[in-house]
């Protein structure tokens, strides 16, 4: 008994937040066993946990590091397409459990490469650069996809930046990155459980990492580089852990997404730029630096458009009302001086006050 | 404070959900009415419910809602004749964007709905994605315009446009057969699988009817404003066609960019070049000779092609595209494959696939964008191309 009171303050908020994410799971097990949930919800459970992730590892960069990235969908991107080509070639010869947890390896390991590499030479400078070069690496990501043609045959693999004919597959051959046309007929590995799993080692490594001395030593940096680096702080190295968790993690939820559909394209819609900037939307509305509300934005920002598809050609509409009303009640000081009035805490607080009396 | 907003967040989010799971209960009427397009006075169990999906937003949305117009025109035309074997029709449209993750949702709505056949999707990416839920319902799907190979890669799907090996072989066998050019440039957009998928099949079979690709030059959604280097190549190659494998916007540049040049090969292009002609701003005389194969023009001669246009043009006051037209033919088919394998509304998704699936192999059907379909079990359509050259702002069969 002593020993949960002892629990700390982060201790406390880590278990609320991972306890949450539990509770959503079994009661979405429940329904599901019971058949009272909607088709709809069924297909949305796995992107739900898709898009959580993605938020968390981009509040990870923004919200305890300080540096804005506007290409988290490029690392989502080549997760998904590096994970994907991994599970194509080893469709027929691997069980489908080991084969998964190998390609979430490598989908976050070479995500993480990729952001590694960027940091090094973006992370030493001060200011804005790191938002506008991942912006350039989100783009870039994209269109080297969409120009890359990888096949295999008895030879082993081809690549070619011009077309799939200029692979010169032998007879048997077969196609696998077709540029444009992306990687077709990736298996359907991705499941809820697997999604929740993923986002429960999501939160736990990032708020362990928030938790723990270098998570210390990197938000002394963001709020003040020259106090950071003069206590001795080694400012790049811990920019560069966070920023390379921060994509890894990206990667994990472009894997889960890769094995979700069986069609897999490098588009505008779904690994462009827009997306970066929507994944930044949910990370801002549900709070800079804050881990839990990342996971709650996302999971409503994600569910809004398609409950609302009742009101047909509107939705878009009043989905971004929506968003400038969160934004408002938010942020707005108007709305902060409302909640402050009337917060649920405070008036619980005055009732015990008074019955105190 | 903070703890406050999550604790409110939390309840929005667990609000949302219930919703969405209450969702299952009454989606029932409210959806229905939504769809008041329709003539919906039965009730449930006694119409056919139809679902469609496409992009009714976004840069594709010119598709979605040609092929949701076309569609509703075939409803309404079943409808008011006495609907199938003495059914209405239901049809619900919804949107998903051109993204394969949104039309897997779109789709799942549709169910929620109650949707019994699916006539979707309108492009290639979503469709190839949502054949596996299709699938695993055996639910039958017929898609409008999803023309790459694996968007009927199962039995329960159905296509009636060509696919992009069809396209693009039809059109190398066009050309060598007839002898129009031998020295071929194509011109085509790599980031669209549309181009990429009928190039790729032209170039693999365009020896075999003795055409020379003399240069393939490409360009991507990024770079689609300026063809000049594009053209340069092919005219420096000594090509006497180019071969178009786009979209009329595109299209429609690069003649007027060719015709600035001085540069005046044959052009010839498939049925993404439909339209060109009623695109606003665009001179006609530039289009002089341009040949296409496609399954639809909008100004035949025929009665259904102008029963339709006409129809079309009362209700959305422009002319159909053939997607329009391809939509308009889906609905016919399902309305004879159902009338094949005498099905009525009680049944259940899986029985109407399965009898859907057997009628489709014996059905004949005469549509806007063909005389005499039929499919293969494979789920493809057998109908001819037809190639159409514009003469004097008028497209003439060849």
């Amino acid at each position: 008994m002593k020993n949960k009171m002892n629990l700390t303050k982060s201790t406390k908020s880590t278990l609320i937040t991972i306890g949450m994410v539990v509770v959503a799971y079994i009661i979405m097990m429940i329904l599901t066993k019971a058949g009272a949930l909607s088709s709809l919800m069924k297909g949305l459970l796995v992107p739900l946990c898709i898009y959580a992730i993605i938020a968390v590892a981009l509040n990870l960069t923004v919200g305890i590091l300080g540096e804005l990235s506007l290409g988290h969908a490029g690392f989502m991107c080549i997760g998904a397409f590096s994970s994907a080509f991994f599970s194509f070639c080893f469709k027929d010869t691997m069980a489908a459990g080991p084969r998964f947890l190998i390609a979430i390896l490598i989908g976050a390991g070479i995500a993480a490469l990729f952001g590694l590499l960027i940091g090094i030479p973006v992370l030493r400078l001060q200011g804005d650069y790191l938002a506008i070069v991942t912006l350039a690496f989100g783009e870039i990501i994209k269109n080297v996809i969409n120009v890359l043609y990888i096949g295999r045959d008895v030879d082993g693999f081809h690549f070619s930046m011009k077309d799939a004919m200029a692979l010169n597959l032998q007879d048997g051959g077969q196609v696998i990155v077709n540029g444009a046309q992306g990687i077709t007929g990736t298996p359907k590995d991705s499941n809820f459980t697997i999604g929740a799993i993923l986002l429960v080692i999501t939160l736990l490594i990032v708020l362990n990492l928030v938790n723990s001395r270098p998570g210390r030593a990197i938000m002394a940096i963001r709020d003040n580089r020259i106090a950071a680096e003069s206590v001795g702080i080694n400012i790049t190295k811990y920019k560069l852990l966070a920023f390379s968790i921060s994509a890894g993690l990206a990667g994990v939820a472009g894997v889960l997404y890769a094995h979700n559909l069986s069609i897999l394209q490098a588009q505008p819609k779904n690994f462009g730029y827009n997306m970066s900037i929507m994944i930044l939307v949910y990370v801002v509305l549900g709070g800079i630096g804050n881990i839990r509300g990342s996971v709650i934005s996302a999971i409503i920002l994600v569910l809004l458009p398609e409950l609302m598809r009742e009101l047909q050609d509107y939705r878009m509409l009043i989905y971004s009302v929506v968003l400038i009303g969160i934004m408002l009640f938010n942020w707005a000081p108007k709305a902060r001086v409302f909640r402050e009035k009337y917060s649920l805490k405070r008036l619980l607080s005055k009732k015990t006050a008074k019955e105190e009396k | 404070m903070k703890k406050f907003t999550s604790v409110l967040l939390a309840v929005a989010m667990v609000a949302t959900m219930l919703v969405g799971c209450g969702a299952k209960e009454t989606a029932e009427t409210p959806a229905t009415e939504t769809t008041t397009e329709t003539t919906t006075e039965t009730a449930d169990g006694s119409a056919f419910k139809i679902g469609g999906s496409g992009p009714l937003t976004g840069g594709a949305a010119i598709y979605g809602i040609a092929v949701q117009r076309g569609a509703q025109i075939a409803v309404d035309e079943i409808n008011a004749a006495g609907g199938i074997n003495g059914f209405q029709i239901d049809y619900n449209f919804a949107d998903d964007e051109h993204d394969a993750e949104k039309a897997v949702n779109a789709y799942n709505t549709l169910k929620d709905w109650g949707m019994q056949l699916f006539m979707g999707t309108v492009t290639s990416g979503p469709c190839v994605a949502v054949i596996e839920n299709t699938k695993e319902d055996n639910m039958f799907q017929i898609t409008p315009s999803g023309t790459a190979v694996d968007c009927v890669k199962y039995p329960n799907a159905f296509r009636v446009c060509f696919s992009d090996p069809g396209q693009g072989g039809k059109s190398a066998q066009y050309i060598g057969e007839n002898k129009i050019a031998s020295k071929v440039a194509v011109i085509y957009d790599s980031s669209d699988v549309y181009s990429s998928g009928i190039y790729q099949t032209f170039a693999a079979d365009a020896a075999n009817y003795g055409v020379e690709i003399v240069a393939a030059e490409a360009f991507t959604a990024d770079t689609k404003t300026d063809f000049t280097t594009q053209l340069t190549k092919a005219k420096d190659a000594g090509a006497e066609l180019v071969f178009l494998p786009i979209y009329y916007s595109e299209a429609a540049l690069i003649l007027s960019q060719a015709d600035s040049m001085g540069y005046d090969p044959m052009f010839f292009g498939c049925d993404g070049l439909d339209g060109i002609l009623t695109m606003e701003a665009f001179d006609t005389a530039l289009a002089e000779d341009l040949m296409l194969l496609t399954p639809f023009a909008a100004d035949a001669e025929d009665e259904a092609t102008q029963n339709f246009v006409a129809a079309y043009q009362e209700a959305y006051g422009e002319t159909p595209i053939q997607f329009a037209a391809n939509a308009y033919d889906a609905m016919y088919i399902i309305k004879a494959a159902l009338e094949k394998a005498g099905a009525t509304p009680e049944m259940s998704v899986s029985e109407l696939g399965d009898a859907m699936i057997a009628a489709m192999s014996e059905i004949t059907v005469d549509g806007v964008t063909g005389a005499n379909m039929t499919w293969t079990e494979e789920g493809e359509v057998n109908k001819e191309p037809k190639a159409v050259k514009i003469v004097d702002g008028t497209y003439k069969a060849m």
